[in-house]
């Protein structure tokens, strides 16, 4: 339905898709500014950045575009409007996802693919069989795992309404701080987005088997092959958060 | 809503006017206009603390990027590794103050003329662009003091920065940030009157934002931009949003060079508002229903 609505102005469509994919590359504009300066940032060159890059901004993406609109369910608790949504006969999760489905989310994919074409057309890396099928596996993984965050936030917003940023900081500032080589960032940070919050399974470990380098926090090799357990875990203990806030959720009444 | 709630003090300094002098009266109104701008962002607590983090994650995220930068060549752009640092937080600290990427009152104004309730702001014995500027001044001070002091303190506590211990330096660069405000501003009110002939600013407020967010320096700083690319953006009116404060101070620039520059794209931008704005209402015919 929401599809249907955005496409009855597709000019605007067209142009907030647009506008979606040129926000998204301004990240890229950063990194292609920092290498015109540099030729390698924290000992990764600006293939290896772009692969990360790539699986960052497409696992990312393909999130935001499946449950993205989860950053207004802290206004729809606030307004009373989830009410309508608890009535209906279908998961509320599902309903919460649909909801203002926006298309235009597609710039991002759009733009996170490029760079991946970019970075697998001029990598130098030595392809195995294990390598190639590990590409498709860590996109599918690391946009598991992002969904889980996403919807971890969303149970979170039916304790904090009107926190939508917190919410903002896990999640496009994950994909940001995943954009960057493992090495750029203190180790207490490291640390923190392997074991508290795995995003880096969702590049970091598959990334470091695939380009051949160190691995983050000098993590054992077979890491970089758990990312679809991870995910799985993942979903399970947000599952288990949303049910929590569904749970605690009181209606507004208005 | 909140305009509603200015009513009284809107009265009360109108009736000065009447009173004791139009000046002082003129004066008192945008005060309150800009007292009510500040008081409405100050609403929503949870929202502010929530952006207060938000803009630590960032600012952690960005430093560690530029320090990667700064190791790989040492004095790039003539800052040092404590000055990039000192950049980033200043950038988080000004981000939502001066709306770079969006968010200021101009969403408020481009929603009147859209519905047509500007009709009834043109009625009032105040000027519009004022008006507004009052308001967003209101709530670019509240914003710098809710949202970007907190990061800021954070960035000097936990990293290594180079900030200044002499008063004068900061007084110059709250001289700085405040014209600032009044350059994003200005911008941001020609984002706002397109709408008076486009009706739909979603795309227009959109590419500012990205233009603003690349040429004021919030990406990288201006002087890391190679060549010529870089010897523009530093002309253009976004680099005195977060460019010219931030080299205010770090001791990069001349504070008397940067008041002229920042004053001199405020005037121009103010009176190209102030044009745009004449032809809107003598030309344009408002939204009705």
């Amino acid at each position: 339905m929401w599809l249907r609505s955005t496409m009855a102005y597709r000019a605007s469509f067209v142009m907030t898709t647009v506008g979606h994919f040129a926000v998204t590359v301004l990240d890229f504009v950063a990194i292609l500014l920092m290498f015109s300066r540099v030729d390698a940032l924290a000992g990764y060159t600006l293939p290896e950045v772009a692969f990360l890059y790539g699986l960052s901004s497409v696992s990312f993406g393909l999130a935001d575009l499946a449950i993205g609109s989860m950053d207004r369910l802290g206004q729809r608790v606030r307004d009373g409007t989830l009410d309508t949504l608890l009535v209906r006969p279908a998961p509320v999760l599902a309903q919460v996802a649909g909801d203002r489905f926006a298309l235009r989310r597609l710039g991002r994919v759009t733009q996170g693919v490029l760079v991946l074409g970019y970075a697998l057309a001029v990598l130098d890396v030595h392809w195995t069989a294990g390598k190639v099928l590990l590409v498709p596996m860590t996109v599918v993984s690391g946009t598991v795992i992002f969904c889980a965050v996403f919807v971890a936030g969303g149970a979170f917003q039916f304790v904090a309404q009107d926190a939508v940023e917190v919410q903002n900081a896990f999640t496009f500032g994950g994909a940001t701080l995943l954009q960057y080589p493992p090495t750029v960032f203190a180790k207490e940070l490291v640390r923190g987005v392997t074991y508290v919050l795995p995003l880096a399974f969702v590049n970091w470990l598959p990334a470091a088997h695939v380009l051949g380098r160190p691995y983050p926090l000098a993590l054992p090799q077979w890491t970089a092959f758990v990312s679809p357990l991870v995910a799985a875990a993942c979903c399970a203990l947000a599952g288990l958060a949303w049910r929590a806030g569904l749970r605690a959720y009181r209606s507004t009444g208005s | 809503m909140w305009q509603a709630a200015l009513c009284t003090h809107y009265a009360s300094a109108l009736g000065s006017t009447v009173l004791g002098g139009r000046d002082v009266g003129a004066l008192r109104l945008y005060a309150a206009v800009a007292a009510g701008g500040f008081r409405r962002y100050a609403t929503y607590r949870v929202a502010t603390a929530a952006g207060v983090f938000t803009n630590t994650v960032f600012g952690v995220i960005l430093v560690h990027t530029y320090l990667a930068l700064w190791d790989a060549r040492p004095h790039l752009g003539g800052y040092d590794q404590a000055q990039a640092v000192t950049y980033v937080w200043v950038g988080q600290a000004l981000l939502a103050t001066l709306a770079i990427g969006g968010g200021g009152v101009e969403r408020d104004l481009m929603e009147r003329i859209r519905t047509g309730d500007v009709a009834v702001d043109l009625y009032r014995p105040a000027d519009l662009q004022a008006w507004w500027l009052a308001a967003d001044l209101g709530r670019a001070l509240f914003q710098m003091v809710g949202r970007g002091l907190v990061p800021l303190l954070f960035g000097a506590l936990f990293f290594p920065v180079a900030l200044p211990a002499d008063p004068v330096t900061w007084a110059a660069f709250a001289g700085t940030v405040l014209s600032a405000m009044v350059v994003s501003f200005a911008l941001r009110y020609l984002v706002a009157l397109s709408v008076f002939w486009l009706l739909d600013g979603m795309g227009v407020a959109q590419v500012a934002h990205l233009v603003g967010y690349f040429c004021s320096g919030m990406l990288l700083p201006l002087n890391v931009f190679p060549g010529l690319l870089g010897e523009v953006v530093r002309l253009l009116p976004w680099s005195a949003l977060l460019q010219n404060p931030a080299d205010v101070l770090l001791g990069h620039a001349d504070p008397l060079d940067t008041y002229v520059f920042q004053g001199a794209w405020a005037a121009a931008l103010l009176a190209l508002g102030r044009l745009l704005q004449r032809a809107a209402t003598r030309r344009v015919v408002v939204q009705g229903g």
